[in-house]
């Protein structure tokens, strides 16, 4: 593996992943705060013959989307949550046909037209499903450019291995940050045949068809239950987290993305102070790591679990359908656009281990 | 010499080949019905057709063959 | 004696389930037909849409991909910039392209994709039972518009081919009907210029079909076909709007596309 390390801003660094992972297709909507993966895209995809389109909007982007997955091409689109939201229609659509595509969500604050700042408000949106129907997406939540990185070139090998849609969950702090990354010499490109997919029917006896229409209720319920037993594999396969300090740990904050970066160092700080503070973060944000989560609530030497988000508290309700009653979860939020300061979950995690009221 | 003949399953009686006929030897049968529940059109005259394909070329389902 | 019409190879043997004389029927055999004729068949990709045709991909013997609603010249986009070398064309309504879907139409339109949209206007919309539709006549009675569309209250009808045909990347629009054989073998040659149009690479093709909806008009269908004759036709008259003198065929890059 090439160790050359290059600093790049995360936004364009999930262009460059999605590249190096055989993307040749970007269908997007100009949107603050991700258009620097638009800008690189709208330039390197030209230059090595793959295809981009500025399209009239993110509605039609994500059906341009839908269109290239159904062709059986790796494809992108990017946006940030106005856009993504109306995105969901294509969303659901790409899950009721089972087509594989990655979509970048850097989310920013809400509701509405809310504000260009980071937030985490769309937590719900992005692992509940978001659009109509009964159906999941496989989020996942980077915490650094590095992660960005490998993460986006794994988003893409995920999908074609499931027949799912996958999305990255960043938001504007990621986006914009200037971190060293180190490229891989050869990337771990999963390649995956698509006889499903409508390439012209060729020398095919039958012809393909891609939908998400099924008018016979039998039918469809059959087909919702092979979706469901698809999310059941990919929870069973593919759930992601980071844990660290569990071992011994008296309170274990769980938080993702840049809440993790945030509490990793509130985590040492504690420890001056003779806390000690583990943490669980998740990678996947669906699949969850319930699991962990629920074995770590399990332990005698956890006391209680600080959920620290940009939200109102979203994941925290996956938190506590984990804990399930075993232990106290507290949480910690900011909305707006603003970032907790470590200074703020100090004072919380004194005030726990202190014993303070949920 | 000209044959037209109907995909008695397929026709749905809506009569668009009985007027675009030329000769006028198309029709609705008036009390049979097909397995679908219409009155399927027939050829009423065999031997003036004389295989022009108006009537299949007008059938929206596909159900007319014209052999001549 | 020689087989001189039989149905075609280019639709499935899957029965239609359209209302008795919906014109569907005629224009879903005319565009497999020309597939075949032109020998497309195993290299085209059909973009169905939501409407009376949501489930065309049924019917048709070559690759579909069902869109949502209006979104299908968006859809055709993708899957045309992945298979550049394959043939693609959407087949969509008027609730579809017309309402919902004019923001897709019209960029795809303006973008010059080389696909072909099919538009099948039959002034109501049919799946959900007769509402207006853009495309509805002036007068005209529908479940929406119960006293007849007053254009003080709900507009004016929407001439899609016209507005199309002003747009610089839209290098073919012609509008036909297929009341008769005259004017079904007019349409045919419509489809084959459309598609003769994207296999030249020059930018999109539109082809308007007139069409009827007896059911949700009330009226048998042969009554029907008299009125898009007399009602619909002074509207949206027929005839080739972009590309009419342009043969597509000849590779000749100094050809200018005249409106």
């Amino acid at each position: 593996m090439a160790q050359k390390r290059v600093l790049m801003k995360g936004n364009e660094v999930i262009a460059e992943a999605a590249l190096r992972a055989g993307c040749r297709n970007y269908f997007g909507y100009p949107i603050t705060p991700q258009t620097e993966v638009m800008h690189y895209m709208a330039k390197k995809m030209v230059q090595i013959g793959g295809n981009f389109v500025q399209a009239e909007s993110e509605v039609s982007a994500i059906n341009m989307v839908y269109g290239a997955a159904a062709a059986g091409a790796r494809v992108l689109t990017s946006s940030s949550s106005p856009g993504i939201s109306l995105k969901q229609e294509g969303i659901s659509y790409i899950a009721g046909a089972e087509l594989p595509a990655v979509v970048v969500n850097i989310v920013r604050a809400g509701p509405g037209l809310g504000g260009i700042q980071p937030a985490q408000g769309d937590y719900f949106q992005a692992t509940k499903g978001g659009g109509h129907g009964d159906y999941r997406n496989i989020v996942i939540a980077p915490a650094s450019v590095q992660e960005l990185y490998e993460l986006t070139v794994e988003a893409f090998n995920l999908a074609d291995k499931y027949r799912m849609l996958v999305m990255i969950l960043g938001d504007g702090t990621l986006g914009q940050m200037m971190e060293p990354v180190a490229f891989r010499d050869v990337e771990p490109i999963e390649v995956y045949d698509k006889p499903w997919a409508c390439t012209g029917r060729g020398d095919r006896k039958e012809h393909n068809t891609i939908t998400s229409i099924y008018i016979d209720p039998d039918t469809l319920e059959v087909k919702n239950r092979e979706l469901q037993d698809k999310y059941a594999l990919v929870t069973a396969n593919e759930v992601r987290y980071e844990a660290f300090g569990l071992e011994d740990a008296e309170i274990v904050i769980t938080a993702f993305s840049t809440c993790s970066r945030i509490s990793k160092n509130v985590i040492r700080q504690a420890a001056e102070l003779g806390i000690k503070v583990g943490m669980i973060r998740p990678i996947t944000l669906w699949p969850f790591p319930s699991q962990i989560i629920s074995e770590t609530a399990a332990k005698s030497n956890v006391k209680a679990f600080l959920d620290v988000e940009l939200n109102a508290g979203q994941m925290v309700e996956d938190v506590r359908l984990a804990v399930n009653g075993q232990k106290p979860v507290y949480f910690h939020g900011r909305m707006g656009g603003n970032l907790p300061t470590q200074k703020e979950i100090l004072d919380k995690i004194i005030e726990i281990h202190n014993g303070g009221n949920n | 010499m000209a044959k037209v003949t109907f995909n008695d399953d397929l026709c749905k009686g809506c009569g668009l080949c009985v007027n675009a006929c030329p000769r006028k030897i198309l029709a609705l049968e008036k009390v049979r019905l097909n397995t679908k529940g219409y009155h399927p059109a027939v050829c009423v005259d065999p031997d003036s057709c004389v295989g022009c394909a108006f009537c299949a070329v007008q059938c929206p389902d596909s159900a007319i063959t014209v052999e001549r | 004696m020689a087989i001189v019409f039989q149905p075609t190879e280019g639709l499935t043997k899957k029965p239609l389930h359209y209302c008795p004389g919906c014109n569907h029927g005629i224009i879903h055999r005319i565009i497999a037909e020309t597939l075949v004729e032109m020998g497309l068949l195993d290299d085209a990709i059909g973009v169905a849409s939501v409407g009376c045709t949501y489930n065309s991909y049924e019917y048709f013997s070559c690759d579909f991909v069902q869109a949502a609603h209006g979104r299908a010249p968006a859809v055709a986009t993708g899957i045309k910039r992945t298979h550049k070398d394959k043939v693609v064309f959407t087949y969509q309504g008027d609730g579809d392209l017309a309402s919902i879907g004019t923001a897709e139409i019209i960029h795809a339109a303006a973008r010059g994709e080389k696909i072909c949209a099919f538009f099948v206007n039959n002034a109501v919309y049919g799946m959900t039972s007769g509402q207006m539709a853009p495309t509805t006549l002036l007068g005209q009675v529908t479940t929406t518009s119960p006293f007849g569309r007053d254009a003080s209250y709900q507009g004016y009808p929407i001439n899609v081919s016209e507005l199309i045909s002003n747009l610089t990347g839209a290098v073919y629009v012609e509008r036909v009907c297929v009341t008769d054989y005259k004017n079904i073998m007019n349409a045919k040659k419509a489809i084959r210029k459309a598609f003769e149009c994207q296999l030249s690479g020059k930018g999109f093709a539109f082809v308007e079909f007139l069409s009827t909806c007896p059911t949700n008009w009330g009226k048998e269908p042969v009554e029907a076909m008299d009125w898009l004759k007399e009602k619909m036709i002074p509207q949206y008259p027929l005839g080739c709007f972009k590309g009419a003198d342009v043969d597509f065929t000849k590779a000749d890059e100094n050809e200018e596309v005249k409106s």
